[in-house]
Order: C-alpha cells, then sequence, then structure tokens
C-alpha cells in the first residue's frame, strides 16, 4: 500500500482526484457548522454567548494533535522505512499543525479572559501546548537549516518523533495534575458531558477542519513535490556540468600535448 | 537482521528511554507543575505557606460577603477542609457560589489573602434550560457545597 505511493505521479494522480471532493466536504461542513454555532445553538448555562468560541477552539486544538500525531508517523516512516514521499508529507502537515495550534492558543486565550479571567496562565495543559507550538515551528526552522538536505529532514525527523511524547501529556494533563483548565468533555468514559444541540455544530466544525487538513496538506504536498524535483534536477545539472567541465578540461589537456 | 528492521528497534528502543525519562522529571517536578492546592494539602503542611501560592476549591454557598471598598469574602472549600479568602478587585464573569475558583496570594494567619481571582470552568455543557430541568428533576449531576460530586 505504502509502495504504491512511492512514485509521485501515482501520488499526484490521486490527489487530483480527491483534491475537489475534500474542498467540497470542507466548506458544506464549515458553513454548516458555523450554522450551528453561531445561530442554531443555545448559549451555556453558565458561560452564556461565550461557549460559542469553543467551537473553533476545541476543533483546532484537536487539529494541533492530529497533525502532530501525523508528523511523528511520517517522520517514523521517512527515518525507519526512508519511504520518498514520507518526510515530504511531513513537510506538507507541519505548518497547518502550527497553525491550528496557535488557533488554539488564540482562541482559548480570548475565552480565558472573560471567563477565567486572565489571559494565560501556566498550568500544565496550556504550557504543553505552548511547547507543542515551538515543536512545530522547531520541525519547521530544522528542516532548511542544514546544508545538505538529507540531514536537515533526519534532525526535523527526531525532534518530531521525540516531541510526540508531549501528545499524551497535552491530553492527560488534565488529568494528571491540577489545571486551571477544565477536563475533557467529549472523550471521556462516562459519555460527553456536553449537551447534544452544542455537540453538533462541534463535530460539524471538527470534521470540516479534517476536511480542510486533507485540502491544505494535498495543495503542500504538489508545492513538496514540485520543490524536489526542482532541487533534484538543480543538483543533476550541476553534476552535468562538473562532469562537462572535467570533460573538456581532459579534452584540452590532451590537445596540449 | 534487515537494515530497516534494526532502524525500526533502534527507534522504538529509543523512544522507551526518553518516554520513561521524561515520566521521570514529571513525577519529580509534581509539586511544580500542581497549578494549585486545595484545602486538605494546606491543612496537611503540602504547601509552602511563607511564599505565595495558588490556592483552589469551590466557593462555598452562602459564603460570599462583599465589603466595602471592592473587597470580598469568601470561604475555599474542597470535600473536607475550607479555607477563608478574602480578595479586592473585580470578580472574572464566572465567579460565583458552588463554581470552582483558583485564588492566587498568602496565608496570613488563617485567612488567604488573594491579589488574583480565577474562576475554574468545569467540563459540563447545557443549555440554560436543561440545566434547569435536571436541577428540577433532581438528576442534577453538578457539583454541590461539600465539593463531591452529587450522585
Amino acid at each position: 500500500m505504502l509502495n504504491r505511493f512511492a512514485n509521485p505521479i501515482r501520488f499526484l494522480r490521486l490527489a487530483d482526484q480527491i483534491q475537489p471532493w475534500a474542498a467540497i466536504l470542507t466548506l458544506v461542513l464549515f458553513a454548516a457548522g458555523l450554522y450551528f454555532a453561531l445561530f442554531n445553538s443555545p448559549p451555556d448555562y453558565q458561560q452564556g454567548e461565550t461557549v460559542r468560541i469553543m467551537y473553533i477552539h476545541v476543533p483546532s486544538a484537536w487539529m494541533a494533535l492530529f497533525c502532530y500525531t501525523l508528523l511523528a508517523i511520517t517522520s517514523g516512516v521517512a527515518m525507519i522505512w526512508k519511504h520518498p514521499l514520507a518526510n515530504l508529507a511531513g513537510r506538507a502537515t507541519a505548518p497547518i499543525g502550527a497553525t491550528f495550534t496557535f488557533l488554539a492558543l488564540i482562541t482559548g486565550s480570548i475565552w480565558g479572559k472573560p471567563m477565567w479571567g486572565t489571559w494565560w496562565v501556566w498550568d500544565a495543559r496550556l504550557t504543553s501546548m505552548f511547547i507543542l507550538f515551538f515543536l512545530y515551528l522547531g520541525y519547521i526552522a530544522l528542516q532548511d537549516a542544514f546544508d545538505n538536505a538529507e540531514g536537515g529532514s533526519k534532525a526535523a525527523a527526531i525532534l518530531a518523533l521525540v516531541g510526540f511524547i508531549n501528545v499524551p501529556i497535552i491530553k492527560f494533563s488534565v488529568d494528571w495534575w491540577n489545571t486551571l483548565h477544565q477536563p475533557a468533555s467529549v472523550i471521556k468514559f462516562s459519555g460527553p458531558a456536553i449537551h447534544s444541540t452544542m455537540l453538533t455544530p462541534l463535530l460539524l466544525t471538527a470534521l470540516a477542519f479534517k476536511g480542510y487538513y486533507v485540502w491544505l496538506f494535498l495543495i503542500n504536498m504538489r508545492g513538496e513535490i514540485a520543490e524536489a524535483r526542482c532541487r533534484a534536477l538543480q543538483v543533476s545539472q550541476i553534476q552535468n556540468a562538473q562532469v562537462a567541465k572535467v570533460a573538456t578540461s581532459d579534452a584540452r589537456d590532451a590537445h596540449a600535448d | 537482521m534487515k537494515r530497516k528492521n534494526k532502524r525500526l528497534t533502534f527507534v522504538m528502543i529509543a523512544l522507551i528511554f526518553v518516554g520513561s525519562a521524561v515520566a521521570l522529571v514529571l513525577t519529580a517536578f509534581e509539586e511544580n507543575i500542581v497549578f494549585f492546592f486545595s484545602p486538605t494539602d494546606l491543612e496537611s503542611k503540602k504547601t509552602p505557606t511563607k511564599q505565595r501560592f495558588r490556592l483552589g476549591g469551590l466557593v462555598a454557598k452562602a459564603s460570599v460577603k462583599k465589603q466595602g471598598g471592592g473587597i470580598t469574602q469568601f470561604q475555599v472549600i474542597d470535600a473536607t477542609n475550607s479555607v477563608l479568602v478574602r480578595y479586592k478587585g473585580i470578580l472574572p464573569d464566572l465567579f460565583r457560589e458552588g463554581q470552582g475558583v483558583v485564588v492566587e496570594g498568602r496565608l496570613n494567619g488563617s485567612v488567604f489573602q488573594a491579589d488574583e481571582v480565577l474562576a475554574k470552568h468545569d467540563e459540563n455543557y447545557m443549555p440554560p434550560e436543561v440545566a434547569e430541568a435536571l436541577k428540577k428533576s433532581g438528576q442534577w449531576q453538578g457539583i454541590n457545597t461539600t465539593g463531591s460530586k452529587a450522585q
């Protein structure tokens, strides 16, 4: 299965087919999600209208973890199996994950000010999420920090794999330690502690964000594949030029003799 | 062993080591990661009472008293203990009796002198009508004054 898509041409052909569907699905789900979130869902009994921030905040935070998990998987596949597209997939995923982490931090802050009474506290959940943001930035920066592309990819992949430890820490931080951030509402043993009228817009925007990921990922992959091809072409051009140079100087030497 | 299997084992072992290292560090620093102490922690002298620290619990029912000059006084409780808190300033929207709260400040004798009050939100989300209906039918799962979850 994985080997089938080692060929970029085959991958791009599949991408062409999926991309319009991902785009349509994203737009439809997001429109429906926003409609429910803003017009067709009740205010919360404690938070009032501020609860609507949750419909962007929580899906963004889920995306942050989802993208990082994918980043760790692609890094593992790139390091262990040396799949030619795995590294490009990581490169294509990292900026999306970083953006959604940023969104989660910002929307959380906007919610925190009126509800908690503070923009930011250094509790376990908020801090581990902040670290996740820097792991993404580190991954992106390391990719191109080396003279040879392969060294950069390897360093970034190691960072992504080691940083994966942070993902369960983020998820369980609210259970392991006292935090200001509330514990999980949707994924818990006793069933969601969130009313169905509020769960609907939440799940719709969450699905829309997943669709958006696929859409953006495919666009990014095109860019990454094109860039990798350019790099390969450049390298081969330089090599050809060197070979030609050696050949001409050899010929000149021969002529001089 | 094939080379890729070698790499797989290497990555796995490395991850296990890094994972255990992180787990050890987190357990060692547990005291510092905890965002607040409960009134019971305070009672059992687990808290450094000379320094600033955060105290978390529920605002006891019928304990909030507004005094002149923007000073509010209330009891912060958990399942077994309570602490009297005095605070001067504006309270956050979610601050109310029976709700979670985290206050930061110093212990002054037996009174906790807070200079910051943060409201803690729980994980329950529901429309006001549903909350009303649950309370009326006696199925309210929210937090009661004793701090333990009502059954």
